[in-house]
């Protein structure tokens, strides 16, 4: 007999889901002149499903959907994140697509729906809602890379994302398939107390193990499935960088935890010999090659890859401790990029578009205030104190010592060492070089320097006072 | 000894409040933002007073204590608080740091509020290194500080800046990093960030030579010593004087402090293990960059290399002290060893910048940093000829400068040790005079080197209060030293008698 599943725990969802039409519908028709509507109703839609999820999680169940959903705190933590990090991707984004005649009502719906895919990964219990989440947040970033459809890099790069992407979710999908073939099961609970059960593990769970973790690891970025990264960055536009930079990281590591974790947790000893091989990697590669880029958005792109080495890192720990020291990097990583990339925002205009190193030359002489700004954010990536990156960088390296392995820490601080390097070089164009004489003037909107200073002052505050970020992560982790 | 006023926290935060509101002033009024930058300097070096005032020199605790939690799930706490070996250096950093902003008077006119506000940030952030008592606090504050002076050469430095100051801050990045994952480790074991409970935990053998390793660059590297100094004259080359100044002054007994701090206590036995590998560096700088010195043409080179010799006796008396225990199996005679080499931290801090200082003044006359470019000085700047000898002389060592002190008291105890390391040691005071006082014979004796000396002039008002206010310490604590060394008298005792306890 059918019975309606308790819908308390999705009302944010639906919501969600509710509004992306809703604006899709709307942005229709209303002309160009009042294309705002699209932006302030996205606005006010990731606001109030912010107040959702905060309502919702305080007065509702752990499961629902038979077992497909979970409203558990981890996730309705993260989820505030991403909404967050969604919305400083709105409010940085509003002017730079205004400039391109790209301030089109789809960039928002993608968005939200984006966003809606990010929360089902989030809260997903069971390999269809994972798979579902993944399917609906991909597609939304394959269409918004391809949204400035005239530009060839464009293009060239939402080719290249949908087919590598492509391809990754069917790897994901094959191994969830074997593994369902293995134990009969598409839940993750039941997978998990399914895989502790069994005393040998057999081939084929093995191999899905690694098809999964190749699906995962290409969506996360890390090496050797980072390939799509730096050309699908440098290729979108600067806002749809920072869309596809930032939250869906948050989402990733929701992912992490629950495949991984919940659900394969019992192969722990199998998928930390690997997520260590792989952090190593993505850090070391991360780290040098990002040395030899002159494109800041490439930069950024290598830089992601080494910082998701750091995440791995925590994540393979197989402790609590480092579950929390990931997901504390992971939410701390997305707001220095998310400024990173508004830093670029804030100083392209109309036919310009500031993404090369040399255009932050003498960057202090022409708004010591935001050279300031970005100087926070590349001292904060390069895990220099008092910024909030050094006390990730902190986290995730005690975890690792914890378990005994200090020459994986030191092995790690050997690469940051390395990757400080083209940080300061970016400081270095900043405060030593002389602006180009035919240097304009910061044009940007106050919107945008409000939004860009407040998150620049967040790295700094978050690292002088790291403590109740810290506590928020060891209180919803209980892995 | 808890007080109610916490002078640690107004030393550590009020120069960066300071350095914000001259940069928000440097907004408003351009002209001000010097009076503003000396205004707080001198407040704060006032408000250091009361540490050498208030301070108790009859025990080897911590004084002026302040503990706060600052990071619970990692059980950081904001832990200030001062003894006999930090206070001093205080001072010395609120001292120089006034001198610093005054040197940089008129010579400094790009973004002069920036340049004012990296120095006070800087100024508190040391204060904050030399009186944090939890490791964490520590390394937080010893890693700020490179944002500052790394901006501090790079934006305000000579021709091949930015290669010295990426140079500077990889260096000691490197090192720096190493230290975390040690200091992490201990973590691990004790369950406390607190410096003073890793000196009281006993770790194994392996644990301490790991941690004493790990320490071992980050500090040598600071030191720095022999074969990780290559920084430090590019370094201070390349750095505006006032940056030279600092850190030559200041910065470079950061690395020895860390030994006395960390390295010592917590790792004693590991020290004596390898105490050889210390004192034949400490004996290779002396000796070895002494010669190097010798050798240079230009003055800011000397200087640094004569700093790097002279911290190779600093390095030499912590450690010799090890070796006179191991030899006599008693801790008499060996405190004076440390004393020493805390003494001449103290006065290299003085002597070094007002080195420093002067070839800045010389600098800003001519431009050009050459000894050969210059030549009878004397002639057209006597007052200030008067200094730069004062100066060169307590570089060399002469009794009645603070120079002599330090370095009598190590080569005294050395002496004790090994006759060998004492000649070494010694040897130092020959190759001293000839590298300094050579400088000075080719800069300020003879004719007049050319026409662009002979439009030198004599030191202005400016220069003659930074140069004399470098001088009194100098004949000062080169006449009496007893006040200096009664106030580090009882902390060093216990480190000593700390350190020749076995942990194992």
């Amino acid at each position: 007999m059918f019975t309606l599943p308790s819908l308390t725990q999705v009302i944010p969802e639906m919501f969600v889901l509710g509004m992306g039409c809703f604006i899709l519908v709307i942005d229709a028709f209303i002309s160009d002149r009042l294309r705002s509507i699209s932006y302030w109703l996205s606005l006010a839609s990731v606001a109030a499903t912010a107040w959702l999820t905060v309502t919702v999680a305080q007065n509702a169940g752990l499961l629902t959907f038979d077992d497909m959903f979970v409203n558990d705190s981890m996730g309705n933590v993260l989820k505030l994140f991403t909404y967050l990090v969604v919305a400083l991707t709105f409010l940085y984004s509003r002017s730079y697509l205004k400039d391109r005649s790209l301030f089109k009502g789809e960039f928002y719906v993608l968005g939200l729906f984006g966003m809606l895919g990010m929360m089902v990964m989030i809260s997903a219990h069971n390999f269809i809602t994972i798979y579902l989440g993944l399917e609906l947040l991909s597609l939304s970033l394959y269409a918004m890379v391809a949204l400035d459809r005239d530009s060839p890099v464009a293009s060239e790069a939402a080719m290249k994302y949908f087919v590598l992407g492509a391809i990754a979710s069917g790897t994901l999908l094959y191994g969830m398939s074997l593994l369902y073939g293995v134990t009969g099961t598409l839940d993750l609970t039941r997978l998990g107390m399914h895989i502790a059960e069994s005393a040998s593990i057999n081939i084929s769970v093995m191999l899905a193990l690694g098809f999964i973790i190749v699906g995962l690891c290409f969506k996360l970025g890390a090496v050797p499935f980072h390939m799509w990264l730096p050309d699908v960055y440098e290729g979108a536009s600067t806002p749809v960088t920072m869309y596809i930079g930032s939250a869906p990281k948050i989402a990733a590591f929701a992912l992490f935890m629950r495949l991984l974790v919940a659900g394969l947790g019992g192969l722990h000893v199998e998928w930390h010999v690997i997520l260590t091989v792989l952090a190593i990697l993505s850090m070391g590669i991360g780290s040098i090659v990002a040395i030899v880029q002159t494109n800041l958005k490439r930069l950024l792109a290598y830089s992601t890859i080494s910082h998701v080495g750091f995440v791995l890192l925590g994540i393979l720990t197989g402790t609590t401790e480092g579950y929390r020291a990931a997901m504390f990097y992971v939410v701390t990583y997305v707001i220095m990029s998310t400024a990173a990339f508004g830093m670029i925002i804030l100083l392209a205009r109309k036919g310009f578009e500031a993404d090369r190193l040399e255009d932050f030359k003498g960057l202090n002489d022409r708004s010591p205030w935001f050279a300031a700004m970005m100087l926070t954010v590349m001292f904060g990536m390069a895990g220099v104190p008092p910024f909030v990156g050094f006390f990730a960088k902190l986290y995730v390296l005690r975890a690792v010592i914890d378990i005994g392995m200090w020459w994986l820490a030191l092995v790690a601080v050997i690469f940051a060492l390395i990757s400080a390097y083209y940080y300061l070089k970016v400081v270095k164009l900043m405060y030593f070089d002389r602006a180009p004489r035919d240097a304009k003037p910061i044009q940007a909107d106050y919107d945008v320097r409000w939004v860009l200073s407040g998150n620049g002052l967040a790295i700094l505050l978050l690292g002088i006072m790291p403590g109740p970020l810290m506590a928020l992560c060891a209180r919803v982790i209980t892995f | 000894m808890t007080t109610d006023f916490p002078i640690l926290s107004i030393l550590l935060w009020l120069p960066i409040a300071g350095a914000l509101v001259v940069l928000v002033a440097g907004k408003l009024a351009p002209i001000s933002v010097r009076w503003l930058a000396l205004f707080f300097a001198t407040v704060v070096f006032a408000l250091s007073v009361p540490l050498w005032t208030g301070f108790n020199p009859g025990t080897a605790g911590m004084q002026f204590v302040e503990n706060l939690p600052w990071i619970s799930t990692f059980n950081v706490h904001y832990h200030l608080g001062v003894d006999g070996i930090s206070m001093p250096l205080i001072l010395l950093n609120t001292f120089m740091t006034v001198l610093v902003v005054i040197a940089g008077w008129e010579v400094i006119q790009y973004k002069i509020a920036q340049y004012m506000a990296a120095f006070l940030i800087m100024e508190g952030l040391i204060n904050g290194v030399f009186s944090s008592l939890d490791s964490l606090l520590f390394y937080v504050l010893w890693e700020a500080m490179l944002i500052p002076m790394f901006l501090i050469i790079g934006i305000w430095g000579g021709p091949r800046r930015v290669y010295a100051t990426i140079k500077f801050f990889l260096y000691t990045f490197f090192g720096s990093v190493l230290m975390l994952v040690a200091i992490i480790y201990m973590y691990v074991k004790t369950g406390s960030y607190d410096i003073l409970v890793f000196q009281h935990t006993s770790f194994g053998m392996t644990a301490q030579l790991l941690i004493f390793l790990a320490f071992l660059v980050a500090f040598a590297v600071k030191v720095p010593m022999w074969p990780v100094h290559t920084w430090l004259p590019d370094a201070h080359v390349e750095a505006p004087t006032g940056g030279s100044v600092i850190l030559a002054a200041i910065l470079l007994k950061m690395g020895a402090y860390g030994f006395l701090r960390f390295s010592l206590p917590i790792a004693p036995d590991a020290s004596r293990m390898l105490m050889w590998l210390i004192i034949g560096l400490s004996l290779v700088a002396i000796i070895y960059i002494g010669f190097v010195a010798i050798a240079q043409t230009d003055m800011k080179k000397l200087v640094a290399y004569s700093s790097i010799a002279h911290m190779g006796f600093v390095t030499l008396g912590i450690f010799i002290v090890l070796l006179i225990f191991q030899k006599t199996a008693s801790t008499d005679g060996t405190v004076m060893g440390v004393e020493g080499g805390l003494v001449q931290m103290i006065s290299h801090g003085f002597v070094s910048g007002a080195l420093f200082l002067c070839v800045g003044v010389l600098y800003d006359r001519l431009h050009t940093r050459d000894i050969k470019a210059y030549g009878g000085v004397i002639n057209l700047m006597p007052a200030f000829a008067f200094f730069l000898v004062l100066f060169a002389m307590a570089n060399v060592g002469l009794p009645g400068t603070s120079g002599f002190v330090g370095e009598w008291m190590v080569i005294l105890t050395s002496m004790k040790a090994d006759f060998w390391i004492a000649f070494g040691a010694a040897f130092t005071l020959f190759l001293g005079a000839a590298y300094t006082l050579w400088m000075v014979k080719r800069v300020l004796y003879g004719p007049v080197g050319n026409s662009n000396v002979s439009g030198m002039k004599d030191i202005g008002k400016r220069e003659f209060i930074v140069l004399g206010l470098c001088a009194i310490p100098v004949i000062v604590i080169g006449v009496w030293p007893a006040p200096l060394l009664n106030v580090m008298h009882a902390t060093v005792s216990n480190l000593v008698h700390q350190v020749v306890q076995s942990k194992l």
